[in-house]
């Protein structure tokens, strides 16, 4: 096969097409579950733990700086394999699935901690000392006017990083997830055909270019006249 | 402490001449700088006191203790009857009787006028929506801005955020009223509209202390002038002694620079 006509049939086969979108569709609804899980409990995980910082304890501050440390210095890959095949042997089997969800959305975290933390102190102390003055007491002081203005800053960097740390839900494959990779690769591997791997890739980017699409309404959305 | 000055009595002190301000031995060191080597100062009802001093000389510092948003390091602060500096005192209850008002404004950018104004009313003074929107326009008409209550502070002049947030001050209805620098970092033409509301505010007697170089406004308007330098009070007294005549060498070549810049 040659040029054109070979290419479509490397990468757009129609009977494998045919054969095995249903199995990259199973794929995808699973991956969509898990990046959803990972992106709800990352980013909360990460609020919560850069509130916790803010609260100015400086045992727990630094607990929180060593996790946010570690975690965004290992290779995500590492981490699921470790959880996945050490947690067992110590009595707590995970399945595949929680396996990745826990670890992609503890890496998450990481990396969101950082940025809300990095938001929160861009905020200027004028507007502290203005909410204090006023009476609001510190929990008050950060939740209504200093937390509304660091998230609009957090906006960009955060979008991004959570769609980079999601697309890490393909390292599922690896222990064998039913996400839209293993699906992908499994089809490869009966069919003999690249075609399930570019459906694989076509699937990634219906899930994913929205996302970036909304991340760029909300920073638009969020943005405000200083 | 280092003060030896009673517990003022609430009950028996007459409202005439009421200190609403009691500072006394104060001292505050920023690490090993000893920024104030202790102020005493009394602010009585109804007065307009004027903090003077070069830059540096702890006029600003002195403001701050005086809601606590630096912590004093020694000394005694009394408002409105209660020791400011007390562990059993509630702090936040308090800073709503002390308003304050800054030099970089710091209007909430995120909320309208109105929303800057009755934030502390709905979170602090607890009230009802309602009632807070209708303290925060009639706090909002006493500065002139109550066309503004929806406008966010980035579409506002700076006379007009700083406006905004002396009603966001004065909504909480204080016992007085501390300025840092007001006016400083506004442009000149904008300066006389924020002149004009503290003077209002004077007339409607509020008590207050203001940190400034507006020293022709501080002549016109104020019941006292304090010169600070190097952490302590070095005069105080009527406008027109401690600017017209200073007795210190300090003040006097202080006084002549600034009123011959402006």
């Amino acid at each position: 096969m040659e040029g054109r006509a070979g290419f479509v049939a490397t990468f757009f086969d129609a009977d494998v097409i045919a054969n095995y979108a249903p199995l990259i569709a199973e794929g995808f609804v699973v991956t969509c579950v898990l990046a959803l899980l990972v992106v709800v409990t990352g980013i909360a995980l990460g609020l919560a733990l850069a509130l916790l910082r803010g609260l100015g304890v400086r045992l727990v501050g630094w607990a929180i700086v060593a996790f946010a440390d570690l975690l965004r210095a290992l290779p995500p890959l590492v981490l699921i394999l470790l959880v996945y095949f050490g947690l067992p042997a110590l009595g707590v089997p995970l399945s595949s699935f929680a396996t990745v969800w826990l670890v992609l959305s503890l890496v998450l975290a990481a990396f969101a901690e950082e940025i809300f933390w990095a938001g929160i102190t861009a905020v200027s102390k004028g507007q502290w000392d203005a909410a204090r003055s006023t009476g609001l007491g510190h929990v008050q002081a950060l939740t209504r006017v200093v937390l509304p203005q660091a998230v609009r800053m957090t906006v960009p960097p955060l979008t991004n990083r959570t769609i980079a740390i999601t697309k890490n839900t393909a390292l599922g494959s690896v222990i064998g997830v039913g996400e839209i990779l293993n699906q992908a690769t499994t089809a490869q591997a009966f069919s003999g055909s690249a075609t399930p791997l570019m459906l694989g890739a076509i699937a990634y980017l219906i899930l994913f270019v929205p996302v970036v699409i909304l991340g760029r309404w909300i920073e638009t959305r969020f943005a405000w006249r200083p | 402490m280092t003060s030896t000055a009673a517990e003022p009595d609430v009950g028996e002190r007459s409202t005439a001449d009421r200190a609403v301000l009691e500072v006394r031995g104060l001292r505050k060191s920023f690490g090993e700088v000893e920024v104030l080597k202790g102020i005493d100062l009394d602010v009585h009802e109804r007065e307009m006191v004027f903090l003077v001093g070069p830059s540096g000389s702890g006029k600003s510092t002195l403001l701050r203790c005086c809601n606590r948003l630096e912590e004093p390091t020694d000394g005694a602060i009394t408002v409105d009857g209660v020791d400011l500096l007390s562990p059993r005192t509630d702090l936040n209850a308090m800073r709503r009787r002390i308003g304050m008002v800054f030099q970089s404004f710091n209007l909430y950018p995120h909320m309208t006028a109105l929303a800057n104004v009755t934030l502390a009313l709905r979170l602090v003074s607890k009230l009802p929506r309602a009632e807070a929107d209708g303290r925060g326009r009639a706090a909002l008409e006493r500065v002139g801005l109550l066309a503004k209550a929806d406008a966010h502070p980035g579409q506002l002049s700076g006379g007009q955020q700083q406006r905004v947030a002396i009603a966001r001050a004065m909504a909480l209805e204080p016992k007085v009223m501390l300025f840092d620098e007001p006016t400083s970092a506004l442009d000149p033409e904008l300066v006389g509209s924020v002149l004009q509301v503290m003077q209002d505010m004077r007339e409607l007697g509020m008590t207050m202390v203001v940190v400034s170089h507006e020293l022709r406004f501080a002549k016109r308007a104020a019941d006292r002038v304090v010169f600070l330098d190097e952490g302590r009070i070095v005069e105080s007294g009527p406008p027109d002694q401690v600017l017209a005549a200073p007795t210190t060498e300090r003040a006097r070549s202080f006084v002549a620079d600034l009123l011959q810049a402006s």
